[in-house]
């Protein structure tokens, strides 16, 4: 696969570090969830047949962590984004 | 019918007329006591156990595909019971048991073949390490041996025990450990199941489950509305798919593996060698070839065909472990959807709507499973209660702290 990279081009997903579901960027607010929300969070996953958002980070190169949207079945790559962007516009500060 | 050697014979003097297909194919019926969803070998080997050790009749099996078309007939056939862990040892050891009389149980040639299986060692914490988990599994009333390098090299004198970065320093054995034909399993399992009248019916795939006030009622399937006082999945690999209909989210993640199988050769290898460090697994089938694989490929996918680094990291693995393969030429490549579950054990649990019950998160080990998966999973949704072996599998696990996690890798499905 290659994973057209926002900043650095087409790269090679060999170059990369898959870390899953892009869920994970959304961690429950440590001071006010319970463990069940933690539990949720940590364990269960959507796991859909078809597009996907999923973290990957780019560890032999820039270390961006990358937010990619990809289809399971085809293993086609529709969209890729910096992690940092989604995050922020989901409302996160860094 | 039953078969035997008699039977080959009088049948070879007959002109072969005398074989009967082995199975019924069925209209699916309005209403089921038991439907298990899912006809590959854990489903079957539910039904067959439901019906012969539990006694239950009135079982289907639905199958989107063909019988035995998916993760059974995918996988690299080892079978095994080599684990640490109290929650999977007992488990694994009683389906080794039942691989050991499943031919004669079943009355079907299944080509069981207990030829050993090793698991190499190249230092001395990783010595230690095997050795506690060989100690774990006799306290199981399991086998294990420790063999020195001389013992593993009078085995395999091919080997590269001089490798820079992996010398080989011996090995952990179980004897009892080998390989079966897994194609015959799922035929052995529908062929048995079929003759104590479950039906199995396929080409009937599961669009959607009815559920009433927190009971499942049946499943919609693409040959129309099936009633069902009890529903089973065990569809490993489309676990979060199927349990979706229920409204389910999973500790689960589909991710791909690949095998790999070579051109026929003359046997060399007899039995199972693992290099665990080198991400690589070997067997020889008894047509001559080589039988290996290596890791997932470590993304989320439900496409069962893998991408092109995961085979040179494999092909690298057997080079380092035995350069004499080097130029011996890949037959066929191919994946199978894994349930990846957050700890590496599997699941065999209730679920939250009353009647609906799971068998799933297998990851890649759930051939050497078949039978124990089979039977456990009957014991609970004849009885509503877990087998003593399969007690730990539960969903809540996760949210207790209970995990069994025989890697120490935490929730990272992609790292098991």
């Amino acid at each position: 696969m290659i994973i057209p990279h926002p900043i650095l081009g087409p790269r090679d997903a060999q170059e990369f570090v898959y870390l899953g579901d892009a869920s994970l960027i959304d961690r429950p607010d440590g001071m006010t969830a319970g463990i069940e929300e933690f539990h949720d969070y940590l364990y269960q996953r959507t796991n859909p047949a078809g597009e996907h958002q999923e973290l990957w980070y780019h560890e032999q190169g820039d270390r961006s962590w990358l937010v990619v949207t990809r289809n399971t079945v085809t293993h086609e790559i529709l969209k890729v984004e910096l992690a940092r962007d989604v995050a922020r516009a989901r409302g996160r500060t860094k | 019918m039953r078969y035997s050697g008699f039977r080959v014979i009088a049948e070879a003097l007959t002109g072969h007329r005398g074989w009967k297909p082995v199975w019924r194919d069925p209209a699916p019926q309005a209403e089921y006591d038991y439907v298990i969803v899912g006809g590959g070998g854990h489903g079957l080997a539910t039904a067959y156990y439901l019906a012969k050790e539990f006694r239950q009749s009135r079982i289907a099996v639905l199958e989107k595909g063909w019988l035995g078309g998916g993760n059974v007939g995918r996988n690299t056939t080892i079978i095994r019971s080599n684990y640490l862990l109290d929650g999977n040892e007992p488990f694994y050891e009683f389906s080794l048991k039942l691989w050991e009389g499943l031919e004669q149980e079943l009355n079907y040639n299944a080509m069981v073949s207990q030829r050993g299986i090793i698991n190499l060692i190249h230092t001395d914490a990783q010595r230690d390490a095997f050795t506690r988990r060989g100690n774990a599994m006799i306290l199981h009333g399991a086998d294990a041996r420790l063999l020195s390098r001389d013992e593993v090299r009078r085995m395999y004198p091919w080997l590269n025990f001089d490798n820079a970065r992996f010398p080989i320093k011996g090995a952990l054995m179980q004897p009892r450990g080998g390989t079966v034909r897994h194609d015959a399993v799922a035929w052995g399992y529908a062929r048995a199941a079929d003759q104590r009248g479950v039906d199995l019916i396929q080409n009937c795939e599961v669009t959607g489950m009815r559920i009433e006030q927190g009971r499942i009622r049946g499943v919609e399937t693409t040959r129309g509305f099936i009633g069902a006082r009890k529903v089973g999945v065990a569809v490993a690999g489309s676990s979060s798919k199927v349990m979706a209909h229920a409204g389910m989210r999973l500790p689960i993640e589909s991710h791909v593996l690949q095998a790999f199988v070579t051109e026929g050769l003359k046997p060399f290898i007899d039995g199972v060698i693992t290099f665990g460090a080198g991400h690589f697994y070997i067997s020889q089938s008894d047509k001559g070839g080589l039988v290996f694989g290596g890791d997932i490929d470590g993304y989320n996918s439900y496409a069962q065909r893998g991408n092109l680094p995961v085979i040179e990291d494999v092909a690298e693995g057997g080079m380092a472990l035995m350069p004499a393969i080097g130029r011996v030429r890949l037959l066929r490549i191919w994946g199978g959807i894994m349930d990846m579950s957050m700890d590496g054990s599997p699941i065999i649990d209730r679920t939250p709507i009353e009647g609906l019950y799971f068998n799933g998160g297998w990851c890649y080990g759930g051939f050497k499973a078949t039978p124990a998966s089979g039977w456990c999973f009957a014991h609970l949704l004849a009885r509503d209660e877990p087998h003593p072996t399969a007690r730990a599998y539960r969903f809540d696990r996760f949210l207790k702290g209970l995990m069994i996690d025989e890697k120490g890798q935490g929730a990272t499905p992609n790292l098991h």
